[in-house]
């Protein structure tokens, strides 16, 4: 402090006297609720949330999404609340929502609770793995944003586009029997987990008009080798992150039991984007067309 | 032997009010930093609500402090309940985890979220909050009881046996948790996931006051135990000797530190490397006076993890990190450096 020259101290001592003025200006949170007063603030949590308000053109209300949200690509540019079990009441506030739009498993509850207590409007929407889930979820978000006319017209779309996928999957059925299909979540060596009945994963495998090659147990499960040689199915199917993060397709012949199955002797691998498979937005149809044709391509 | 004096040797006093403007000026960082911009007008509104709370004045009321001064008195609890641990087991390793403590909150949290499917039964909101911290606490205090009967009947006046039924119980807690693990679905599985990386994201003004309570409730019994604590420093016998009750003592002890460390993770979830960590600095830094090691590990306790907990919740604005990664990134290096100064006094 002792070098400082003259007009360096002084500008020193502005600048410490400056502090409390600044401090006791107009709070930033009062002047942000004016500006916005009238106009929505969305907060969207759960990547199939973020994509019908995206798909209903309300994408600029939008103020802040979660980790999962990741389609489009301007919702990543977003703010992120961070993973949705693991949300911040302050963090949240901080973007002065007005309201929240949020799948069921949003939390902690304390968090939750916090939120409501601070006035802001919380809207959960229950958890699915059905098409007419998805309608019902477009309707629901379409009255929470005051939009029923486009949600009724998207969901009008989606229903059109359903039926046309029937027909299509229904004009070509698989040649022999209904092929079986393994869904591998994750990949860890030690630890295989693959889908049982009651998961978005199944559904999707049965809406494409494939069988889950493993029936007698509920959500994701971890497998012995045995069980995937008895299981043999004729497709595997995995997502794009999970492939990448156990280094590729020749990996997959390395896992515990799969060497000798069907699927990986003829390679007969689907790999799929994990939200678009599983995300069940408005892109369900498309995922489950495209998840279709690629099964009748590999399996002729 | 290179002998290194700290200034904080000359006195207590020295050591007194460091420690209190350290914790002060953390405290007046963490209330003011976070996602939501705070100024002077909103303080004056805090002190002096003319219509109640609303806007940045609700945040600072109802989450911002009740969330600080919950990491100061879990800290606190924490820090309490490892110095205890260690005394009483003369092991600078022990903690509220070792003795299993902290696994049982965890096995019981385990079966409350996949046995009873998340306490769904409960019908209304309000009371399904209060359902995982209850259990939580229930089996904390459940292995409590098993470490007292053991430690009564099993194997009577044995320190080393208590720390062999500890190591049980960590093990057994280990495989419910692991069966469990295995019942779940994934939704469940997640939410445990969480709970066991620990958050003080549930503060309240209530929760605040319940752990005051018991920190200054457990500090008046605390006091009459640390002379028979610095005697069982030189053993179990000699201890016995000189006059002091063992048995009696690691009774107390046991239910004091199941209490704390129960209370702290039956709403933060496990909260680790406090416990261990502070008793450790304090004795490296001003040796291992029992009647400074306790009250003073409350005190590094808390404000290890009220500075872990603020970056924790503003150093990712808006989202939070799970605050046991800063309580072991802080604590880790600080460690070190401190023993580097006083390695000549770890013996």
């Amino acid at each position: 402090m002792n070098n400082l020259s003259h007009t360096g101290r002084r500008r020193f001592l502005c600048a410490m006297a400056a502090i409390p003025m600044a401090w006791l200006e107009k709070p930033a949170w009062a002047e942000r609720t004016q500006a916005t007063l009238g106009r929505q603030r969305l907060i969207c949590i759960g990547s199939a949330v973020t994509e019908i308000v995206y798909a209903l053109n309300a994408s600029n209300l939008i103020v802040g999404v979660d980790t999962t949200s990741i389609y489009p690509d301007a919702a990543r540019t977003l703010p992120s609340v961070g993973y949705s079990r693991t949300l911040s009441a302050e963090g949240v506030l901080s973007l002065s929502p007005t309201q929240i739009l949020c799948t069921e498993d949003a939390g902690p509850p304390v968090v939750i609770r916090q939120i409501q207590d601070a006035g802001i409007q919380i809207r959960r929407l229950p958890a699915h793995h059905t098409f007419t889930g998805i309608c019902d979820r477009v309707i629901a978000i379409g009255q929470a944003i005051h939009q029923q006319t486009r949600a009724d017209q998207l969901k009008l779309q989606l229903q059109q586009q359903w039926a046309r996928i029937e027909d299509e999957m229904q004009a070509k059925p698989f040649p022999s029997t209904t092929p079986r299909v393994l869904y591998i979540h994750s990949m860890n060596p030690s630890q295989v987990m693959v889908s049982g009945q009651e998961t978005n994963a199944n559904a999707m495998i049965r809406y494409a008009g494939l069988r889950n090659a493993l029936d007698g147990f509920k959500g994701y499960k971890p497998l012995t080798p045995e069980a995937v040689i008895m299981a043999n199915p004729d497709l595997i199917l995995v997502t794009d992150q999970g492939l990448q993060a156990i280094g590729g397709r020749s990996q997959l012949a390395r896992l515990p039991g799969m060497e000798r199955t069907k699927a990986i002797l003829r390679q007969k691998i689907i790999s799929m984007d994990a939200v678009y498979l599983l995300g069940f937005g408005p892109r369900m149809p498309d995922a489950v067309l495209t998840l279709h044709r690629q099964a009748r391509t590999l399996l002729g | 032997m290179r002998q290194v004096v700290s200034p904080l040797d000359y006195s207590a006093w020295g050591a007194r009010l460091g420690l209190l403007l350290v914790g002060l000026t953390a405290f007046l960082i963490a209330v003011n930093l976070g996602a939501v911009d705070i100024h002077g007008l909103d303080w004056l509104q805090v002190f002096n609500p003319q219509n109640g709370y609303e806007g940045a004045s609700y945040v600072l009321w109802n989450i911002r402090i009740p969330r600080a001064l919950l990491a100061i008195t879990v800290g606190a609890a924490l820090g309490v309940a490892g110095a205890l641990a260690q005394s009483l087991f003369r092991n600078p390793l022990a903690d509220p985890g070792l003795l299993g403590v902290s696994a049982g909150a965890s096995c019981s949290v385990a079966i409350g979220i996949v046995i009873f499917d998340g306490f769904r039964f409960i019908p209304t909101e309000e009371l399904r909050v209060w359902a995982i911290p209850v259990f939580a606490f229930l089996g904390a205090i459940a292995v409590c009881f098993c470490l007292d009967y053991v430690a009564r009947v099993i194997s009577p006046g044995s320190i080393a046996g208590l720390l062999l039924t500890g190591i049980a119980l960590n093990a057994l807690a280990g495989a419910v948790i692991g069966l469990c693990t295995y019942l779940a679905n994934d939704e469940q599985l997640r939410s445990f996931t969480f709970w066991t990386l620990g958050s003080l994201a549930s503060a309240r003004w209530m929760m605040v006051g319940v752990l005051v309570g018991a920190i200054v409730i457990g500090w008046v019994w605390i006091r009459t135990l640390l002379q028979d604590l610095n005697a069982l420093t030189l053993g179990e016998n000699i201890a016995n000797h000189l006059g002091v009750d063992v048995s009696h003592l690691r009774t107390k002890v046991i239910v004091l530190v199941a209490t704390l460390s129960g209370l702290a993770v039956a709403w933060c979830g496990m909260i680790g490397f406090i416990g261990l960590m502070a008793p450790n600095l304090v004795r490296i830094c001003l040796g291992s006076d029992q009647k400074r090691v306790v009250p003073y590990s409350a005190g590094v306790g808390a404000i290890l993890l009220l500075i872990a907990d603020t970056i924790a919740r503003t150093i990712a604005i808006p989202a939070e990190v799970p605050v046991g990664i800063f309580t072991a990134l802080l604590g880790g290096p600080l460690f070190l450096i401190l023993l580097r100064q006083y390695r000549s006094r770890l013996d």
